[in-house]
């Protein structure tokens, strides 16, 4: 009876909560703001999966081309720069759906510089910027 | 407030929900006509109440909420929802039941805000909502078993077609019984104020759990994506096609708010003549005469024709926004209105503006960041609003030879109307850029906006939202209008003209000597003292000055002067240069008092409704110098 979907999800989510998953604060999450910082200027092209930044070895949704699937494994506002208080942008996030565990594609790409992304989330769609996308980490599939 | 004034007020019902749950038209299903718009004390968020009669027999108010994904407002009409849903506002109780809407379609974020407003421990009903899209896309959700896992009546609903409102009547009802009570006093605990704190992101993450849990429970099949809405957005959203179509479709949009509204204007034009001269037959002459046919009829009559057009605007808007393609086109303009430090939902408050700035502005609530907002709100009036057309027009006519350039295909009054808009969208970019690196640094608002899946309008929703922006735009012209109009009669009338006097009565007004007193000022501008004189009525409303160069023009001319038309007497009267650097000065045009006035609420400080005025007179002041200069020195005149 059960959707293999949802099994699926509930699944991937309740082991990813218990991991280590809100890095925030941490001083260990300071040098992942690095590979992010370089993303400017119209017509940049952030860098894709293909060559994930040093020391990086989750790469983030920010890095994703249009077409690519992957899984949520965590969120990371340390990594980007928001005028926003701490704890606001993963709260946001988490209330329009970006969650450990969610399945993500990137549907459609803006113009120029390939941005603002659309992203599907399980069921809905997420318009959200590469610099604050690049907050969420994936693994690719 | 005691609890006897509670118990005396009906019952009240809020809708609570997601933007674009079709909350709204669950409202309208609900209530059909029977609703009205007023404005949340100390702030403009509309609060949109109806009233229907359940099955059981009674009474029953209910508030359409602000949509929103979380109690934890970013905008003020977040605010507003989070504000009536704990009874923060003042003589306003918490509302007895809370009507959640979600969109069966998309369960998994919309029941997260489910969960968090029963956290609130009060009488809560599910509507899930969009039903009959849901099963078409091979949903199937188990009304029975979401409903005891969640562990809240849950009824199924198809707003749109009107489908389970009887059967959320009857829960209503039921809920309500259960509230009350055998002698009605039960409730009166639960209305104590709630002790409600911001989730922290642990408990949204916990939240989201149990709502993966509950869909476990209670959804037999999960749906498909909508394949339709990517592939309209294969197209719509195409680096190459988007922004070319959304500009079509902006041009479309403008040429019907003229073309369409044409006649309907005319109608009420050749309407208010016969009202005004019925009025004008039948009363004696004398003050009251003078103040009913040329004070109210002609004043407010001269806003009251605007109407078509703003119907026509919104009309557009409405469609753009039920359709779903509203959302798409601030996607499209993100990254454009970044260069110059906009949000990309700036874009819907400044499309409003080119009807009013006044809805425009209002249309800003839904940026989340206040610097931004301001920022939105700073520039809206900029947009050339249809309040500038009259004058645009009367001027463009007199002024502007009717021929035809670039080989007969363009013509050169269209040309300068065209140019005038630009100038207005262009001077906006500027002065945003200017604001964005100096009173409002910062990096830009994150941009987190949902893409709803395309729809096709209900055409019931669709006549109920014009009939609400005609209600608040009647209401607008019948109170503030209006008294700005007497006051204009007033000063234009008093004191009258001495005996013996030689030039128009107007010229001894109250009007006349600000004119004249105005008159120094503006002389290098190259403004006549008439045109100062029409400036000065033209504050309450743009479109005014064109009444008012009438009045000034009919009153101080004599013979054969009159005999021409206005355009004919001002092209007969006035330099190239007086009637470019007006053109000038009413592409920036300060002097609106109903701008000034929902800026002051919206921004809820007079700091920035003067910020405002005075940049927009300076600009205004600085385009008509150097127009008026320019021209003088090019034309030797």
């Amino acid at each position: 009876m059960t959707p293999p979907v949802s099994g699926a999800l509930s699944g991937a989510m309740s082991g990813a909560a218990s991991g280590p998953v809100p890095a925030t604060g941490s001083p260990s999450a300071a040098p992942a703001a690095a590979p992010v910082a370089p993303h400017a200027g119209p017509g940049t092209v952030p860098a894709t999966t293909s060559d994930p930044p040093d020391g990086r070895h989750s790469p983030s949704l920010g890095s994703l081309r249009k077409g690519q699937r992957a899984v949520v494994t965590g969120l990371d506002e340390t990594a980007v720069a928001t005028p926003l208080p701490a704890g606001e942008l993963e709260r946001r996030m988490i209330e329009m759906g970006l969650i450990e565990g969610a399945r993500v594609e990137v549907l459609h790409e803006g113009f120029p510089g390939a941005d603002p992304l659309a992203v599907r989330i399980n069921d809905h769609t997420l318009a959200l910027r590469r610099a604050e996308a690049h907050a969420v980490l994936v693994t690719l599939g | 407030m005691s609890n006897t004034a509670v118990f005396a007020a009906p019952p009240r019902i809020a809708l609570v929900g997601n933007p674009n749950c079709g909350k709204t038209a669950l409202f309208n299903a609900l209530t059909g006509a029977r609703q009205k718009v007023a404005n949340y004390p100390g702030v403009t968020v509309e609060r949109k109440v109806g009233e229907f009669l359940s099955p059981a027999g009674s009474r029953v108010q209910i508030i359409d909420l602000p949509g929103t994904y979380s109690l934890r407002a970013r905008s003020p009409d977040e605010e507003v929802t989070r504000d009536v849903v704990l009874g923060r506002f003042e003589h306003e109780a918490p509302p007895d039941v809370m009507v959640c809407v979600a969109d069966a379609t998309n369960l998994r974020l919309h029941l997260r805000l489910v969960l968090e407003l029963k956290k609130l421990g009060r009488p809560i009903i599910l509507a899930l909502n969009m039903m009959d899209v849901a099963e078409a896309r091979g949903c199937s959700v188990d009304a029975a078993a979401l409903s005891a896992a969640l562990g809240v009546p849950v009824v199924p609903t198809v707003a749109i077609r009107r489908h389970g409102v009887r059967g959320l009547l009857d829960q209503i009802d039921r809920s309500m019984a259960v509230m009350t009570g055998a002698d009605g006093a039960a409730a009166a605990p639960s209305i104590a104020p709630c002790g409600w704190s911001e989730p922290s992101a642990h408990e949204l993450r916990a939240y989201h759990q149990e709502v993966e849990a509950i869909l476990a429970a209670a959804l037999r099949s999960a749906g498909r994506p909508s394949l339709a809405t990517r592939r309209i957005d294969a197209a719509l959203l195409h680096p190459a096609i988007g922004l070319p179509f959304l500009f079509l479709v902006l041009f479309l949009m403008f040429q019907a708010v003229f073309a369409w509204a044409a006649l309907p204007m005319d109608m009420i034009d050749t309407a208010l003549g016969w009202v005004q001269a019925a009025a004008g037959a039948a009363l004696p002459d004398g003050m009251l005469k003078s103040l009913i046919t040329d004070g109210i009829i002609a004043g407010v009559g001269s806003v009251v024709i605007f109407l078509p057009q703003i119907l026509v605007l919104f009309f557009f808007i409405l469609i753009l926004e039920s359709t779903g393609y509203m959302a798409r086109a601030a996607f499209l303009l993100d990254r454009l209105m970044g260069g110059v430090g906009l949000h990309g939902r700036a874009f819907i408050p400044l499309l409003s503006s080119f009807a009013c700035a006044v809805p425009g502005i209002m249309a800003a609530r839904t940026i989340e960041n206040r610097a931004d907002r301001l920022a939105t709100i700073m520039i809206a009036p900029l947009m050339t609003c249809s309040a500038r057309l009259p004058v645009y027009t009367l001027l463009i006519a007199a002024f502007v030879p009717e021929r035809t350039v670039a080989g007969g295909m363009i013509g050169l009054q269209g040309l300068v109307m065209f140019a005038l808009y630009a100038a207005g969208i262009l001077s906006a970019l500027a002065v945003a850029f200017v604001l964005k690196r100096t009173v409002f640094k910062g990096a830009r608002e994150p941009l987190l906006m949902e893409l709803p899946s395309y729809r096709l309008p209900g055409l019931r929703d669709l006549s109920l939202g014009l009939l609400e922006r005609t209600r608040i735009f009647l209401a607008r012209a019948g109170t503030i209008i209006f008294a700005i109009m007497i006051l204009l009669w007033f000063l234009g009338s008093f004191p009258g003209a001495p005996d013996g006097a030689t030039g128009p009565a107007i010229d001894y007004s109250f009007a006349g000597m600000l004119g004249h007193a105005l008159a120094p000022l503006l002389a290098p501008i190259g403004f006549t003292w008439q045109i100062a004189i029409a400036l000065v009525p033209g504050m309450a409303a743009r479109e005014v000055a064109v009444a008012a160069l009438g009045t000034v023009y009919a009153l101080s001319e004599t013979g054969d002067a009159l005999s021409g038309s206005l355009a004919g007497v001002l092209a007969a009267d006035w330099s190239l240069p007086t009637a470019l650097a007006l053109l000038a000065w009413f592409v920036f045009a300060p002097q609106c008092v109903s701008t000034l006035s929902v800026v002051k609420r919206e921004t809820n400080s007079w700091f920035w409704m003067i910020v405002m005025l005075v940049y927009m007179t300076l600009l205004a002041y600085g385009a008509a110098f150097v127009t008026f200069q320019l021209s003088s020195a090019l034309l030797g005149g």
